[in-house]
This record gives structure tokens, C-alpha cells and sequence, in this order.
């Protein structure tokens, strides 16, 4: 396989891991085991959600994103701060202000990703008049959600919208208006994202939908917030750049502002990675026919929540709703009357490689011997415990026992088990030294 | 046709709104491990929620029952009653006799029978009233 294909930006530190059970028992895709003491990532499952990292009190778990030092690989660079990172800094009333702040931190230029979220929303709103669309149709914006359903529910793939991510268009259209107002080669702008989560540093190694991510890099909110917070004190009035997004734009950093941009009445909004997973479950039963579009968000409260931000989620919502309030009293334009048609076809905005089923769910190829071991794994299952406690190192005694089949594991690593076994063992040994006597 | 290489029986309880949806969840996953081509997942997954719901709504209970072989999946749901007196009505869409607590949850939209056919390659129901209801469906696979 492609090395990059296999990218992700959650990894582990081997040094920090105590091989608790902890992130094994919080892993969606059940992409985690732990072996002689320490978790390994099995890569094939990871969907780079990051609950690993949120949920580990070592701080084992981390994300590889690109510090501030790769802007020097480039003789111009733009900042693309995504909307969720204006949620982090309290009391905040201007984008603007974290617009110059980005600038005064070493970036030639910024460009919202908020206008990008403007062009997507105007492109889905076309895309929804299709007709005969599978329904609902579902938000390709969150990366962990299209991964999740790339694992676990690839028969939904038809229902995901082909409409590039927010970043992947405000990254081209960056770029294109650089170098036109500085007569410069694209090749010489680098493009960095202010990311909230390590979803989306994968999606710009190993895009999702497209051949090649027009972005060059992701530099996470956490680490930029300790330089980022002095210079928005110092930011004075007369240096704020005006925000040229919509507000609807902004409000993508939550969960439903997406939603609120293409003007559905019947979608579903949800967060939370485990939320998502049960309202997928009744969309692959039929249950939700009725919708129109589905906006899942793998973090709670939305890209406010990743696992990269700094500002408690709820407080960051908060921040957002005032930030959005106070775009629309200046400017009350939604994405569909601001996003001209030619703005529409100026930039590639549907993604053009398919969406493939990732498979990793799956026993064997041969559908002959998966039954096999399928059939192998509900008599191990039949005789363990039934306690999913993790001990063995698999997050529950169904997935010990498809590791059992896949030859990862052997039976005597179920403490329980093991623990019986002993104790027959045991008896058997007193029996023995009785009958000598 | 080959040997049945996987084949398991869920007992499903009437009116158990609790477990509804738990045998038809579990086929799903089961599936999924087998590798069974998402379209056909797709439709498996529709028509076994639907055949769940229709033993927890409308029958005295019973058991639903997945055979897979390599060539096809087979779902087979058989009931013990109270059976349906004019199958040529219970197949027609928008028809239902679900009770007032089914509705009030959102069931008895009366498509049912016709999603499951819609959905399997194969289909057969045969009713006696008193006895019970059998409903027979088949996805080819290959």
C-alpha cells in the first residue's frame, strides 16, 4: 500500500504509554490493542477521531502536526485559520483581530477558511436540487465521519456529498488570489491550516475525494495559541483586517452551522463520535429517508471541540454565537446570495477520486473463509467471560476473539481464562498428591 | 448451492421495543466482517430491520434466522401467529394493522412487507391464521 494512504497524524509515545485500557475502550473503529504493555495503533481502523488523545492521562497519544518552523520551506505563506479557532480566545469581537494577529506571527497573508465554507455552502445547496440523490445526503466536511463511514458503514458511501471540505477550497482560492496580486509562482506560496483536529492534518497527507490536497501543511490551534493570545492583546484598532466571510461562514466552527448555511428544514445535526455512529446505524436501515441532509461532527459541539483546541468547547460555542451575531448586524448576506455563479465554477469543487469502502472491518478477502472464521470466532466467543474488561488487550471479548482468529492473540491471554485454568490445574495437583498418599 | 457456512437464529419477543433492532444490528456486523458487498449490505440491512420489527409489532413472537453461503445471503423469519388473514392486503403499501403503541413510536407506516420485497431478490410469505406467518428472502451475493 501507498505509504502515504497509511498516513496518520494520531500516533503513539511509546515512552508515555503505561498500556492502561483506557483509550482501547474509547476507540470507535476498535483500532487499538495493547500488546506487551503498550498500545499500538492498528493503522488500516484509524480514523484519526483523536478520542485516544483526549482520553489518555499519560498524554501518550499525540498528533503530528507541522510546527511554525516549515513556513521557511516557502518564499511566501498564507494562514488559513479555520472558523473554530476565533472561538478560542474569550471576549473576542472582531475576527479581524486574529486575522492581524496570524499576520504579525509571520505569514505573508491569511484567507478565512470561512469563505471557503461560504463557496461549499452555496455548492451543496446546487448539489441538493439534484434529483434522484440517495437520502439523506451526508456532509463530507468532518474527515473523521467520511473515515467512519469508509470503515464501518460503506454502504452508506453513495449518501456522502461530493463536495470538497471548506479548507480544500479556501486553499485554492488562496492561492489563486496571491499570486495574482504578487505575480508569484503557486509552487512558492505555502498554504497552512490552523487546524482543531489531527482529521484534518490526514486529510491533507492522505486526502479524502482528491488526488492531491491544494493545502501544505496544518499547524494545530493548541500550539499556536501561546503566541497567537499576547498578539491579539497588543492588536489595535486601526491594525484589524475586515473578516470578508459571511456569518453563516463562521458558524461552521459549530455543530449545525452547516446546516443553518444551506437552509435545510429537514436535516439532522449531530456530534459526538458515538452520536454519529447510532443516528448511521438507522440511516443504513432506512429509518431517516425522510431527511434531507445529514451533518455529523465526530467532536462534541463541533470543530470547537477537536482535540486540538485550547478554550473549553462550550465557552468557544458561546464565543462563536457573539462572533456571528455581531458578522451578521454588519453584513446579514448568506452564502447563496454573496457566492456568485462564476465564483461557483472558477475553482474544482466536487471531489474526484471515488470514496472506497477501507475494508479493515473485514476477516479474510475469501468470503469462504471469512465464514470460517467468523464461525471459529462465536465458539471462542461462547466460552469467554463476557466482561469486555480489556485485559487481554483487545477491547472486548468479541473483538479478543476475532484477534484469536486472525492469529494476534491465543486464548490463555484472557486473564479469566487463564485464571480457570489454573485452578483446574490446581485441584488437579492436589488429587494427584492425595492419590500418592 | 453450496453447504451453509454461517448460519445463526435470533428469538425475537413481541412487543420487546427494549431489544428491537439488536438481531438486525448484530447481522449487520456479522456481514460486515464477511466482506458482503456494500449494495447488498445495503438491503440486507433494510429488509432484516424491517422483518425485526415486523416479529416485534405484529407476531406472538419468533425467531429470525441468517444463512449465509457463499452464493447467497438468506434471512427467514417464522413467527408463532396470529398469522395474516389476506397476504394480497398485508403486501399492499400504506397498509397496516400496527397497534396505537407501535404508531405512537413511529412504526406501522404499513411498508414493511413491501420493503422487504423491494429489497430481497427472493421473496416468499406464507401465512395460516392460528399458526403463524413464514417470510422467506434471499440476496445473491455472486
Amino acid at each position: 500500500m501507498d505509504v502515504r494512504t497509511r498516513y496518520h497524524s494520531v500516533r503513539l509515545d511509546k515512552e508515555l504509554c503505561k498500556g492502561c485500557t483506557n483509550c482501547l475502550m474509547h476507540c470507535p473503529t476498535e483500532a487499538i490493542r495493547v500488546r506487551k504493555g503498550r498500545a499500538h495503533i492498528l493503522d488500516e481502523r484509524c480514523i484519526d477521531c483523536g478520542e485516544c488523545i483526549r482520553i489518555c492521562d499519560y498524554h501518550a497519544k499525540v498528533a503530528i502536526t507541522d510546527s511554525l518552523k516549515e513556513l521557511k520551506r516557502f518564499r511566501y505563506t498564507i494562514a488559513l485559520p479555520a472558523p473554530s479557532l476565533y472561538g478560542q480566545f474569550r471576549g473576542l469581537t472582531d475576527v479581524g483581530v486574529v486575522l492581524a494577529a496570524l499576520k504579525r506571527l509571520g505569514f505573508d497573508d491569511v484567507f478565512e477558511v470561512a469563505r471557503g465554507a461560504d463557496v461549499v455552502s452555496r455548492a451543496i445547496t446546487e448539489k441538493l436540487r439534484e434529483p434522484s440523490l440517495p437520502r439523506p445526503l451526508i456532509s463530507s466536511a468532518c474527515p473523521t465521519v467520511v473515515r467512519l463511514i469508509q470503515v464501518r458503514f460503506p454502504d452508506l458511501i453513495p449518501h456522502i456529498v461530493d463536495v470538497r471540505q471548506p479548507m480544500e477550497v479556501a486553499a485554492q482560492m488562496a492561492r489563486d488570489e496571491f499570486c495574482r496580486a504578487h505575480g508569484c509562482q503557486p509552487e512558492e506560496v505555502g498554504i497552512f491550516f490552523i487546524t482543531p483536529c489531527p482529521a484534518k492534518m490526514t486529510a491533507i497527507t492522505s486526502p479524502l475525494g482528491q488526488e492531491k490536497s491544494a493545502v501544505d501543511g496544518a499547524i494545530s490551534m493548541m500550539e499556536i495559541y501561546g503566541q497567537l493570545r499576547p498578539l491579539i492583546n497588543k492588536i489595535q484598532n486601526e491594525d484589524r483586517l475586515g473578516g470578508t466571510s459571511t456569518s453563516y461562514g463562521i458558524g461552521w466552527a459549530t455543530s449545525s452551522g452547516e446546516t443553518r448555511s444551506i437552509f435545510q428544514e429537514n436535516a439532522l445535526c449531530v456530534d459526538g463520535i458515538q452520536n454519529c455512529i447510532r443516528v448511521l446505524e438507522e440511516i443504513e436501515n432506512n429509518k431517516l429517508s425522510d431527511l434531507t441532509f445529514f451533518e455529523g461532527n465526530a467532536c462534541t459541539g463541533g470543530c470547537v471541540g477537536g482535540p486540538l483546541t485550547f478554550e473549553n468547547n462550550y465557552v468557544a460555542k458561546n464565543s462563536i454565537r457573539k462572533l456571528v451575531a455581531v458578522a451578521k448586524a454588519r453584513n446579514d448576506s448568506t452564502p447563496q446570495q454573496s457566492v456568485t455563479a462564476a465564483e461557483l465554477n472558477k475553482y474544482p469543487l466536487r471531489l474526484n477520486v471515488p470514496l472506497v469502502p477501507n475494508g479493515a472491518m473485514k476477516l479474510d478477502e475469501n468470503i469462504t473463509v471469512a465464514m470460517q472464521k467468523l464461525q471459529r470466532m462465536n465458539e471462542i466467543i461462547a466460552e469467554l467471560p463476557g466482561y469486555d474488561c480489556g485485559s487481554c488487550g483487545s477491547p472486548t471479548c468479541r473483538s479478543f476473539a476475532e484477534d484469536i482468529v486472525l492469529g494476534f492473540a491465543n486464548e490463555m491471554e484472557c486473564i479469566h481464562k487463564m485464571r480457570d485454568k489454573l485452578q483446574t490445574m490446581a485441584e488437579q495437583m492436589v488429587e494427584l498428591a492425595q492419590t500418592r498418599r | 448451492m453450496s453447504a451453509t457456512l454461517l448460519h445463526a437464529e435470533y428469538p425475537v419477543e413481541s412487543e420487546d421495543y427494549t431489544r428491537a433492532g439488536e438481531a438486525s444490528a448484530d447481522i449487520k456486523r456479522k456481514l460486515k466482517q464477511l466482506g458482503v458487498p456494500a449494495s447488498v449490505l445495503r438491503r440486507v440491512s433494510v429488509a432484516s430491520y424491517e422483518v425485526e420489527l415486523n416479529l416485534v409489532i405484529h407476531s406472538d413472537g419468533g425467531v429470525l434466522t441468517l444463512e449465509v453461503t457463499p452464493e447467497a445471503v438468506r434471512l427467514i423469519s417464522a413467527d408463532r401467529g396470529p398469522g395474516i388473514p389476506d397476504l394480497d392486503l398485508a403486501m399492499r403499501e400504506g397498509w397496516s394493522t400496527a397497534s396505537e403503541t407501535a404508531r405512537s413510536l413511529g412504526f406501522g407506516a404499513g411498508m414493511g412487507l413491501p420493503n422487504m420485497k423491494r429489497n430481497a431478490d427472493d421473496f416468499s410469505i406464507t401465512s395460516e391464521v392460528g399458526k403463524g406467518t413464514t417470510i422467506d428472502m434471499g440476496f445473491r451475493l455472486a
